[in-house]
């Protein structure tokens, strides 16, 4: 049985995750104003895994802060979807990966917002903001790519088919969690089907549904992010910074 | 600790460098106020008034007559202003997978997305000149601008990124805060916001390097290794000394420039020096000390040639910093062309509903 501390961490090492992919991008980005912006969406999120990582630490009460659990569990320990632990391969992937995962966190967090658990309301509440204008930009992004040149639109829809099986597990049922994410599929899909039509992109078949994450069973990637993520803070046990 | 400033003690009625920058964003709204007469009329010389508006300590703005080689002086040195932001990103973005903690992290990745903000900022100063960004990209990519050299040594630990905190842009502020009342206004204003974001980087910086400081002995070290590594190039940041510099003494007349590079190198100095104590780490200068009848501190004086060698792409990242660059832009062209045909395809849609 999964307990309220293993719903807070699951959605903290979402967004932490998310926010080290978004984070390879700087100096990167296709366009100086994207440099900007993906810096912004990987701030957010980091911003929200600090409170929900902080606020998970709390409800286990064994003394873990948010780096206590950012630096010193290992991939099997950690409980994020795999979707945003997938390489950030181009920029059509990124993005299909960020409208994904925003069309995904924007209902959670808004449905979070009026929980009965008030820490993770008044994080719904901040985040679910911030989730708005991450869905904006990907859905831009989307739109333009997919309907901009023939070489962007093969592009775009090579990314939306490479991910779109890694939707499915943001959607398993969550019995007696705050929010039971299996709820939030018809607002998933009633974003994201006419973003995809707008940008003259086909919407994959259902099928393979690759899970595991929410288990600590996740795909090859996540090590190595975590190997990368982690290796100053481990290299000195027990400084501060 | 480091309250609002940790500047010298000569700097303190006015707040320090911040206090500069403020005062010059008053005298920059008082020009303002004053009268110019309406520009210049029909049969003026236009020379005369651009040379009366100097004099004046008033502003030259786009729609003014300036000569060319004013002109052209400003847009090559905002240019490589704009380029420094943007090659800087790189040698801070490298530590910010690694930082170690999120905290820090977060720090990082604000500060990187506000060099990138500052490119941005400074390329629209130099449009207003005449000329576009992607010619001012184009030249970088070309290698035909430069960028500060102090970007072509490598950051080889997170003390590093400390120490740019705190050496590299307190020497960027430095240079910078006289230009804050620079003859050209979109510049002048442009550093006057660029400085209040750099001032909060180098606080920062040094905060890094004071928790490094009073850390664990491996911590302190790391630290003690990153100001031995990054003091001269930082010294070299100013430039060549005045003897050799070939721009200067146009760019002083033009008041484009107001100090010179070895008097902005001394107010450096002097400024670190105390800074250093306070952290308990040592700058690597056997000679450095206190000059009762200066008023300053002796100080050795960074080596020119490698400066020289760094500048004509010899030094440790030069290579690196510049194939980075041009990677991420031929890795974005798709996207970029893409957008434009989506704008494209957009406005003929529009037009189409409109006839």
């Amino acid at each position: 049985m999964r307990s309220p501390f293993d719903f807070a961490l699951a959605l903290g090492d979402d967004a932490l995750v998310a926010a080290q992919r978004l984070g390879e991008w700087t100096s990167r980005a296709p366009e100086m104003e994207e440099d900007v912006a993906l810096a912004n969406i990987a701030l957010d999120q980091l911003g929200a895994a600090r409170l929900l990582l902080t606020y998970a630490g709390e409800l286990e009460g064994a003394g873990r802060d948010e780096d206590a659990l950012a630096y010193l569990r290992d991939d099997r320990e950690f409980r994020n979807c795999l979707l945003v632990e997938l390489p950030n391969g181009d920029f059509a992937v990124t993005m299909a990966k960020l409208l994904f995962l925003s069309a995904y966190q924007l209902p959670l967090y808004s449905a979070l917002a009026g929980c009965a658990d008030e820490r993770l309301a008044a994080i719904g509440a901040k985040a679910r903001k911030e989730s708005a204008y991450h869905r904006d930009h990907a859905a831009l992004w989307v739109r333009r790519l997919g309907d901009g040149t023939a070489e962007s639109h093969r592009r775009m829809q090579a990314a939306v088919d490479q991910v779109w099986p890694y939707a499915h597990e943001l959607f398993a049922p969550w019995p007696g969690a705050p929010v039971d994410p299996a709820g939030l599929r018809g607002d998933f899909d009633a974003y994201v089907g006419p973003v995809l039509a707008e940008a003259t992109l086909t919407r994959p078949a259902d099928g393979w549904a690759p899970a595991g994450g929410r288990d600590g069973v996740h795909t090859e990637h996540l090590s190595y992010l975590l190997a990368e993520m982690q290796v100053l803070h481990r290299a000195h046990p027990g400084a501060t910074w | 600790m480091y309250g609002n400033d940790f500047s010298a003690p000569e700097d303190a009625p006015g707040g320090g460098l911040l206090g500069e920058v403020a005062a010059a964003e008053a005298a920059l709204r008082a020009a303002a106020t004053r009268q110019r007469g309406g520009g210049p009329g029909p049969d003026a010389d236009l020379e005369a008034y651009f040379a009366d508006v100097i004099d004046a300590d008033q502003k030259i703005e786009p729609r003014d007559w300036m000569p060319e080689a004013y002109r052209k002086t400003l847009i090559r040195q905002i240019a490589q202003h704009a380029h420094s932001e943007i090659i800087g990103m790189q040698p801070e973005g490298n530590w910010i997978s690694r930082a170690p903690s999120l905290k820090r992290k977060a720090i990082l990745l604000a500060k990187v997305q506000d060099e990138a903000g500052h490119g941005l900022y400074l390329y629209a100063a130099a449009e207003t000149l005449g000329v576009s960004r992607d010619e001012l990209v184009q030249l970088l990519l070309d290698g035909r601008q430069k960028y500060s050299s102090i970007f072509n040594y490598p950051t080889l630990s997170w003390a590093d990124v400390g120490v740019i905190g705190w050496l590299v842009d307190g020497a960027a502020i430095v240079n910078q805060v006289p230009l804050c009342r620079c003859s050209y206004g979109p510049y002048a204003r442009a550093m006057i916001r660029v400085c209040k974001e750099e001032s909060f980087h180098q606080r920062q910086g040094y905060e890094i390097l004071h928790t490094l400081a009073h850390g664990t002995l491996e911590q302190k070290a790391m630290a003690q290794d990153a100001v031995d590594r990054w003091w001269y190039p930082s010294l070299a940041m100013f430039g060549p000394p005045d003897g050799d510099s070939t721009h200067s003494a146009r760019s002083m007349a033009w008041k484009i420039k107001r100090f010179s590079n070895d008097e902005l190198r001394q107010r450096f100095v002097d400024m670190c020096v105390q800074q250093a104590e306070i952290l308990g780490l040592t700058l690597p200068d056997p000679d450095l000390r206190w000059n009762e009848q200066c008023q300053a501190y002796d100080f050795t004086e960074p080596d020119y040639a490698e400066l020289m060698r760094v500048i004509s792409g010899e030094g440790p990242c030069n290579r690196q910093r510049m194939e980075h660059r041009r990677r991420a832009h031929a890795e974005g062209a798709w996207v970029r062309v893409a957008a434009a045909a989506y704008a494209a395809k957009r406005s003929t849609a529009r037009e189409a509903v409109a006839a």
